[in-house]
């Protein structure tokens, strides 16, 4: 019963993925941000989120000022790291800006 | 408005609906489509996660077969701590079945056979034909067996390792190690760089050393390299191995192995006097996976891929990607499972775009953190940022960023691990 109601659904969104035609420029802007932001995901986990008990913080549903001023220090050295202080080195304002702005929009 | 989960159920009902109904006319292969809209093959680093990152970038509306003949991916990053005896197979093991359960990846357990660009499809070793619109290709590295006389026919009869692909080759080198009696000496040959993982021979050395300290302490470790130093975080291991393997551990540069004889357990160099040890563990040179090489796809001096490198198409054929250690580095760019992992996030992407309309990333960024473990806790990493730059059309690393580590260091110990959980499941789960 169950399985024939999301056949369904499925079957609906298909219809409307399709007939939406061409992307949106938002879409695109979208998709640009989530593939900066999943440079991230190798060490932060998919989407930000990491495995049970990481050493290494889940970035899900940070604050995004906040994120974006820890970003800076690392950059700065007024944060010490073992390996941030060289990445951030290699990412700009706008780059910062944007990845935190997408994991401070998504759920913990 | 849909939640996510649901949507997410929605969209993997959708991609079975449309898989079965692809079906039809299929006699060959029961679970295989006879046509993809994306089939990416290889399931390492680099082409497991193009499959998953093409699945979630387009919320799950691309559906993509993943070709790769294995049941579970093993690691090679930390799995010279299986061959150091501080880490199990079990522990660098993860199971493929999440891509297909979580991400709606059909899984072909098959390999290759047949690239055709033409026609856009691929044949498996089954039987079975595939359609796609994109193809992924990642097959890692092959190993260059002329590059060594009688090294291919000692490494097929078991007698002298690579273990330069994680998995049955690991266990039979540590098994190798703990036969050895105290007192023997194990020698690991290097080519010439470029080749995959470029710290990988100095930790592997490292490993063993460590190993050797605790349970065989009046044995040897030869390190008789191609080229003429320490070719990746060369002073951090030197100093380490001057404090910590003085007299157990030897560094040769410009050592380049010609020729084996698994007999006498000997191996020859170009210009240096034979060397004997107990055992041999020798890396002949390393060209693109043997499908990029049979496919026309490996089209710099017959060895490596070259790739538009804003989306990582092949520039031997259209629709083709190559991703991953088959790829003719740009710049500073290391073979490794990180950066892979970075390259399928980048195809994905760009994949993802080019199939749904949208203009592909101008500015695609890639990173990479390769950690090394010198002994079974301290650690020292190498880290890098590469940023594409569209007026030489390649990747570059920033100026001023990327760095190595300080010193060998317990902390780093505790974050290389938890690199390894995370990247998995970043690739695989």
């Amino acid at each position: 019963m169950r399985l024939k109601t999301q056949l369904v659904v499925a079957v609906l969104s298909g219809i409307a993925a399709t007939a939406a035609g061409a992307a949106t420029p938002q879409e695109t802007i979208k998709l640009h941000q989530r593939a900066l932001a999943a440079t991230c995901a190798n060490c932060h986990g998919t989407e930000g989120r990491t495995t049970d008990g990481s050493a290494i913080p889940s970035l899900a549903g940070m604050p995004r000022d906040y994120m974006v001023t820890q970003m800076k220090a690392f950059r700065e050295g007024t944060r010490p790291a073992t390996v941030m202080h060289q990445i951030t080195k290699g990412l700009t304002d706008q780059q910062i800006e944007s990845v935190s702005t997408y994991f401070s929009s998504l759920k913990r | 408005m849909m939640k996510r989960r649901s949507f997410v159920q929605a969209s993997l009902a959708l991609g079975t609906l449309g898989s079965s109904l692809s079906m039809v006319g299929c006699a060959t292969t029961g679970s295989v489509p006879a046509k993809a809209k994306v089939v990416v093959i290889g399931g390492g680093y680099g082409g497991a996660t193009a499959a998953k990152y093409v699945r979630m970038l387009s919320n799950y509306q691309i559906d993509v077969v993943l070709v790769e003949p294995n049941e579970n991916f093993i690691s090679c990053p930390v799995s010279n701590l299986v061959i150091g005896g501080s880490k199990t197979m079990g522990d660098i093991t993860t199971p493929y079945d999440n891509l297909r359960g979580k991400h709606g990846v059909i899984h072909a357990r098959d390999m290759v056979s047949r690239i055709d660009a033409a026609k856009k499809t691929v044949t498996l070793a089954g039987g079975a034909t595939i359609g796609y619109d994109k193809l992924i290709v990642s097959p890692g590295i092959d190993m260059m067996w002329s590059s060594i006389e009688g090294l291919q026919t000692a490494s097929a009869a078991g007698q002298i390792l690579q273990a330069w692909k994680a998995g049955p080759e690991t266990v039979a080198l540590r098994r190798q190690l703990e036969d050895m009696p105290d007192g023997g000496v194990y020698a690991i040959a290097v080519p010439l760089a470029p080749y995959r993982c470029p710290p990988g021979p100095y930790e592997r050395a490292s490993q063993v050393a460590s190993y050797f300290k605790k349970a065989k302490p009046k044995s040897k470790v030869l390190i008789l390299d191609a080229n003429p130093d320490v070719t990746s975080k060369g002073p951090l291991f030197k100093k380490f191995w001057a404090e910590n393997y003085a007299g157990m551990l030897e560094f040769r540069g410009n050592h380049k192995a010609v020729a084996v004889d698994a007999k006498s357990k000997t191996i020859k160099f170009e210009t240096s006097d034979d060397v004997k040890a107990d055992i041999l563990n020798v890396l002949p040179s390393m060209s693109a996976g043997a499908i990029a090489m049979q496919s026309g796809l490996a089209n710099v001096n017959n060895r490596w891929c070259n790739v538009d490198y804003l989306t990582f198409e092949s520039t031997a054929a259209k629709d083709v990607h190559v991703i991953g250690d088959s790829v003719l580095a740009a710049p500073l760019m290391p073979k490794s499972g990180h950066m892979a992992n970075s390259h399928g996030k980048v195809v994905a992407a760009a994949v993802v775009a080019q199939l749904s309309g949208m203009d592909v990333n101008p500015q695609p960024l890639l990173t990479n953190t390769c950690y090394s473990f010198v002994n079974d806790k301290l650690v020292v990493h190498v880290a890098s940022v590469h940023q594409y730059v569209a007026a030489e059309k390649t990747f570059k690393t920033v100026a001023g960023s990327g760095g190595v580590s300080a010193a060998p260091n317990e902390l780093e110990g505790i974050y290389a691990w938890n690199w390894a959980q995370n990247i998995w499941a970043d690739t695989l789960l």
